[in-house]
């Protein structure tokens, strides 16, 4: 029958909006409204998937995020949502969800096995075997023990659905819009200040949604949150966002926010609205209103399907309508689980409440037995009679010792087909503990509740449930007491509204009774029956003694040791009892044992969502140059420099790579090539103190420096280890034009900057960034003269125009600097022009250039040319830990100046000594050979690692203008080598990582002349 | 996510900065009169404080200029921000104010 535990005319849900669904692949039938958790409740399905570890049946538990067990793959294929939590997944037709943790069917689960080998898979199981042997890690552990454990799969397509950002800032921020929130929220934007109220259902309310009963100011509560409602809407100063979950709270009142904004209406790829949207927000002030969490008893057997909370229970009725079972019994240590009995009796239902304490301290019990309900005082359930087919048959019953430890006479049996367990309230204090908030133990109330502001950097309150007020009454003074209060401190008048009052006869807590653990025929831990203190994770209170007795006592430990909270639910309803559980096994009280800390975010977010539009071509901004589009037209291929696109090589059609780097390194040595250089780090260094700012930073002397000429200058730290280098120019007698690697230029100017303003603030030397000003054609080989020539009147002669010398004046008709400095070795010019010139500069520069066959190269052609002359790349031949010296540099470093950044350590002992890694030349003995870059360089080869390490390859090319007895093109290669300079002419071994040992002979890192092949 | 004060442009996001380690390390006025000891020191020692800690920010998303700042690195406030060159606020006064009894 369909839908047979769906009550007539009860609940919020629209029948006139009957939706079809389907699960594990049966059809079902539910209502606009429902959740799929009360949709399924409703056709009687509480199976929802397997446990991780032991893969026993867990069903559903709760009515919202807390809930451990009910989680599912939600549809599938770029769509699909793993760990999707059925309790707050809104019905949409055609809605598809399946099973997670088991195979091949929930009913029949091959990995239950694991069930029965559970004195295998103790606390700590992972830890104790995911040891050696190292060979079994990847085939036996991982494959076989994860798949069987894992939870849901990951998507294999792409997100097919649109996420975004969205910025927000206001006065008073109010996170929950159950009636504390409200009230705050009411209260706050009667004073003028903008407010935002969040809530994360589809409508607000919270727990009274659940419940039944009770009016505010005089007219039943759901009404007077619907006018309540209404008035925030009229208010254009408050933002009202209900779906939206608030997830983390970080410094300086900084939350982010959730909002599910066409999850409710399933997969609609073209929906131009996005499926999440996450909000970033800045508040002045924050008030929690989160609420309360039921938490579960802890008994034998107290993970059936079909066990729920008592109060999730009445949450079910009341909203959707659904009682899930025609016989309930209620286990309570307090008051406030009377409630779901109550209604349900009056709904029809055989109700039974079995209560841990003695009669005289149940506040409930008359009301209760006036409603029809059976009261059993002083009693616990001890087993659960459960089958997978047919769910819950009975329950057994003992009654309890004076001490609660043991039990007295034997098992009475009672039917039902529903448990309701509660064992007590935990405020929802996660954000305020995410915000550096203390907590405060209130033993009559058996929980933590928010203890004085921490810090003043997240100013909040937190009022309602999630601050221990679990009344009506209570709730919705302190709501409206923090709302108006927060809105002062923002400096708004005081409100005039005044608070609303309550009408409502609800229990609460009553007298609570700690039984952290409710004994059966077996000590804990004995006998098939398990006592789980935490569902997800499959921790029971026998792993909780183990740990304690192993000495995994501390809370921190005992988290990691059984996972303990640590499941995508965070521990919701659970970490309470773990922490009590453990304080029990040291034998102290629940505050002493500490709380572990709970951290972002509250709820599972989307990756989708985290991502927002910073994804494809909106996922970092590029940096083309300006000759860009011609590269595209031609054919290059791209390379990533920082976020600069540059040309990597030009294939012509059917040409490989290294056949293109080839023919691109052979023509600049034959004839002439093309590179755009434009993307060289530019700085422009003007004002009276220039020269001496140069000759700080760089380790060579500047002073003499004539106007027009150009010099080669390294960079280093104070460590003395060099970090980037370049050219710069003398432009004017204050006037400098300096270059720096391409992927360094911003880390450049800020090393000058950083000086400038903190060290030497009275310098008067202004740098400013050109970098993107100036397009740069680098022009290199023999005929590059001849090209220049055709385009340019300046005389280019080597007396007027010499090496290391910049000229002005027009190329192409534009004007421009042109600076005759090298990069291969190779006569060179580098035409810079403003930027907005440099596709036509460009393209001038190809057709001057066609009868010398001209060729366009890229940056691996570069760096193949630089290395035949053994020209660094600092950070690729450098890594921080080498000095100028270790270069064979010596040359750069001034002997002179009395001073300069890093000169100091050069002296130092370890910079100073002998033995340091240098950088050297290689020739492979097979000339054929290209090493890998980052290959050892070892004293001896051995069968296997380890052996002694002397240095690494850091360059490594096939050349084809090296010198090789004769002829050219060969491998060659630059490292990192001991004593590098002392083992010229020796041969070292190479150790590869595929096994294989090459040999090569130490060269000085010159590959054009057949010297260094000597 | 901080709020910094920056002592040119005022309250932006922290996303807008970056760190820069511990302030008033001056550079040695002789560096070649130190001993290695001493050198090193100024190159790699850092008080690492568990309170309060001065140190140095540059606001790199916004006017690109450095200043110092007075954080506490339990609780991650910062207590008050100040342009280089000028003296570290005492605090010592504000603080005992502070301490409840
Ligand atoms: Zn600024």
């Amino acid at each position: 029958m369909s839908q047979r535990y769906r009550l007539a005319g009860a609940g919020r849900v629209d029948r006139s909006s009957p939706l079809s669904f389907e699960f594990n692949g049966k059809q079902y039938q539910g209502y606009r409204g429902d959740t799929l958790s009360s949709a399924l409740l409703a056709n009687g399905v509480h199976l929802i998937g397997r446990s991780f570890k032991y893969h026993r049946p867990r069903g559903i538990m709760a009515s919202g995020w807390e809930d451990p067990n009910a989680q599912v793959q939600l549809e599938s294929g770029g769509h699909t949502l793993p760990n999707t939590q059925a309790t707050v997944t809104e019905l949409y037709p055609h809605l598809r969800a399946t099973s997670q943790n088991c195979w091949p069917s929930v009913e029949h689960d091959v990995g239950a096995v694991n069930s029965a080998l559970s004195r295998f898979f103790v606390a700590g199981f992972y830890y104790k075997t995911f040891k050696w042997p190292r060979k079994a890690w990847e085939p036996l552990y991982e494959r076989v023990i994860r798949r069987a454990a894992g939870m849901g799969k990951a998507p294999a397509e792409e997100d097919p659905d649109r996420y975004e950002h969205q910025y927000a800032h206001c006065e008073v921020l109010v996170v929950g819009g159950g009636v504390a929130g409200l009230a705050a929220a009411r209260a706050a934007a009667d004073s003028g200040v903008r407010v935002m109220l969040l809530d994360e259902q589809n409508e607000y309310g919270g727990a009274l949604l659940g419940s039944s009963g009770e009016s505010i100011d005089g007219m039943d509560a759901l009404d007077w949150v619907a006018s309540t409602v209404a008035a925030l809407r009229e208010n254009p100063k408050v933002t009202l966002l209900t779906r939206t979950q608030a997830s983390g709270y970080y410094d300086y009142n900084y939350l982010v926010a959730t909002e599910r904004v066409t999850d409710h209406v399933g997969p609609q790829p073209t929906a131009d609205q996005p499926r999440q949207r996450l909000w970033k927000i800045r508040a002045q002030q924050v008030v929690l209103a989160c609420g309360a969490i039921e938490r579960p008893q802890v008994f034998a057997d107290n993970d059936r399907p079909g066990i729920l909370l008592a109060s999730a229970i009445r949450h079910y009725q009341h909203r959707y309508g659904v009682l899930p079972g025609k016989a309930l019994v209620v286990l309570t240590n307090n008051d406030s689980a009377y409630h779901t009995a109550i209604d349900a009796a009056a709904a029809g239902v055989h109700a039974t409440v079995v209560d841990v304490r003695p009669a005289e301290d149940i506040g409930a019990a008359d009301r209760a037995r006036k409603a029809g309900v059976v009261v059993l005082e002083n009693s616990a359930i001890t087993g659960v009679d459960y089958r997978v087919k047919r769910g819950i048959r009975s329950v057994a019953v003992h009654r309890l010792s004076p001490d609660g430890e043991s039990l007295v006479g034997g098992a009475m049996h009672i039917d039902c087909d529903l448990i309701g367990t509660s064992g007590g309230w935990s405020p929802t204090v996660h954000l305020h503990t995410q915000a550096r908030g203390k907590l405060h133990w209130l033993d009559e109330h058996l929980c933590y509740v928010p203890a004085q502001l921490g810090g003043n950097s997240n100013p909040r309150r937190s009022a309602g449930g999630c601050n221990g007020a679990l009344g009506l009454a209570e709730a919705l003074a302190q709501g409206h007491a923090a709302g108006s209060d927060a809105a002062r401190d923002c400096g708004a008048t005081t409100a005039s509204v005044s608070a609303p009052a309550a009408q409502s006869n609800d229990f609460t807590l009553g007298k609570i009774r700690p039984l952290w653990v409710l004994p059966c025929e077996h000590p804990v831990g004995m006998g098939k029956k398990k006592h789980f203190h935490e569902y997800q994770n499959d921790a029971t209170v026998a792993d909780v003694q183990l740990a304690h007795r192993e000495g995994f006592s501390s809370i921190e430990h005992l988290k990691r040791y059984t996972n303990t909270g640590r499941g995508t639910d965070q521990g919701k309803l659970t970490n309470v009892n773990g922490i009590a559980l453990m304080a029990q096994a040291r034998r102290q009280n629940v505050p002493d044992v500490g709380f572990t800390t709970f951290r972002p975010p509250y709820t599972p977010l989307a990756f989708g969502a985290v991502i927002g539009q910073n994804t494809h071509d909106t996922f970092i901004p590029a940096r083309p140059t300006a000759m860009h589009p011609w590269h595209v037209e031609h054919g290059a291929v791209f390379e990533d420099v920082g976020d600069w696109k540059r040309p990597w090589y030009f294939p012509h059609s059917g040409e490989s790579m290294h056949d293109a780097v080839q023919r691109e390194c052979k023509a600049v040595r034959a004839s002439v090539g093309v590179l755009d250089a434009s993307t060289l780090g530019k700085i422009d260094i003007s004002g009276p103190d220039a020269v001496r700012l140069l000759e700080m930073v760089y380790t060579n002397a500047w002073q003499k420096l004539a106007i027009g000429q150009c010099r080669y200058g390294v960079m280093c730290n104070e460590h003395g280890m060099v970090f980037d280098d370049g050219v710069t120019t003398r432009l004017g007698e204050q006037h400098f034009h300096m270059t720096t690697t391409s992927g360094g230029a911003a880390r450049v100017l800020e090393w000058l900057e950083e000086w400038l303003q903190t060290e030497w603030p009275d310098w008067q030397v202004f740098c400013t960034s050109v970098t993107e000003q100036w397009a740069v054609v680098s022009l290199n080989g023999p005929r590059a003269r001849d090209v220049l020539a055709k385009l340019t009147d300046i005389d280019l002669d080597e007396e007027s125009f010499g090496f290391m010398r910049m000229r002005e004046g027009q190329v192409a008709g534009v004007e421009a600097r042109i600076f005759r400095i090298s990069f291969t070795g190779d006569l060179a010019y580098e035409i810079n022009v403003p930027a907005r010139y440099g596709r036509y500069v460009w393209e001038q520069v190809m057709e001057a250039g066609a009868e010398f066959d001209i060729t366009p190269y890229g940056t691996e052609a570069m760096h193949v040319l630089r290395a035949e002359r053994g020209f660094i790349i600092t950070g690729q031949d450098t890594d921080g830990t080498v000095t100028p010296m270790d270069l064979d540099m010596d040359w750069i470093v001034s002997k002179k100046k009395p001073d300069c950044l890093g000169k100091r350590s050069w002296t130092r002992s370890d910079t100073a000594r002998e033995g340091r890694k240098q950088l050297v030349g290689l020739l492979t003995q097979d000339p054929e050979e290209v090493l890998p870059e980052g290959a050892h360089i070892v004293s001896k080869v051995l069968p296997k690692p380890p052996m002694e390490m002397l240095g690494h390859v850091t360059s490594s090319y096939y050349s084809p203008n090296a010198v090789h007895n004769g002829s050219t093109g060969r491998s060659i290669a630059m490292a990192l080598l001991k004593d590098g300079f002392a083992r010229l002419g020796d041969t070292v071994d190479l150790a590869l990582i595929d096994g294989r040992h090459v040999r090569a002979k130490v060269v000085k890192p010159n590959f054009l002349e057949e010297a260094g092949d000597a | 996510m901080l709020m910094i004060d920056c002592p040119w442009c005022g309250r932006r996001d922290q996303s807008e900065f970056s760190c820069k380690g511990e302030a008033h390390i001056a550079r040695p006025v002789d560096p070649f009169a130190l001993s290695d000891k001493e050198w090193g020191d100024y190159i790699y020692t850092r008080s690492n404080p568990k309170g309060e800690h001065a140190e140095r920010w540059l606001h790199s998303q916004g006017c690109r200029r450095w200043f110092n700042a007075l954080r506490n690195t339990v609780s991650d406030e910062f207590i008050v921000t100040y342009k280089p060159g000028e003296a570290r606020p005492d605090t010592s006064a504000a603080a005992s104010a502070e301490v409840s009894p």
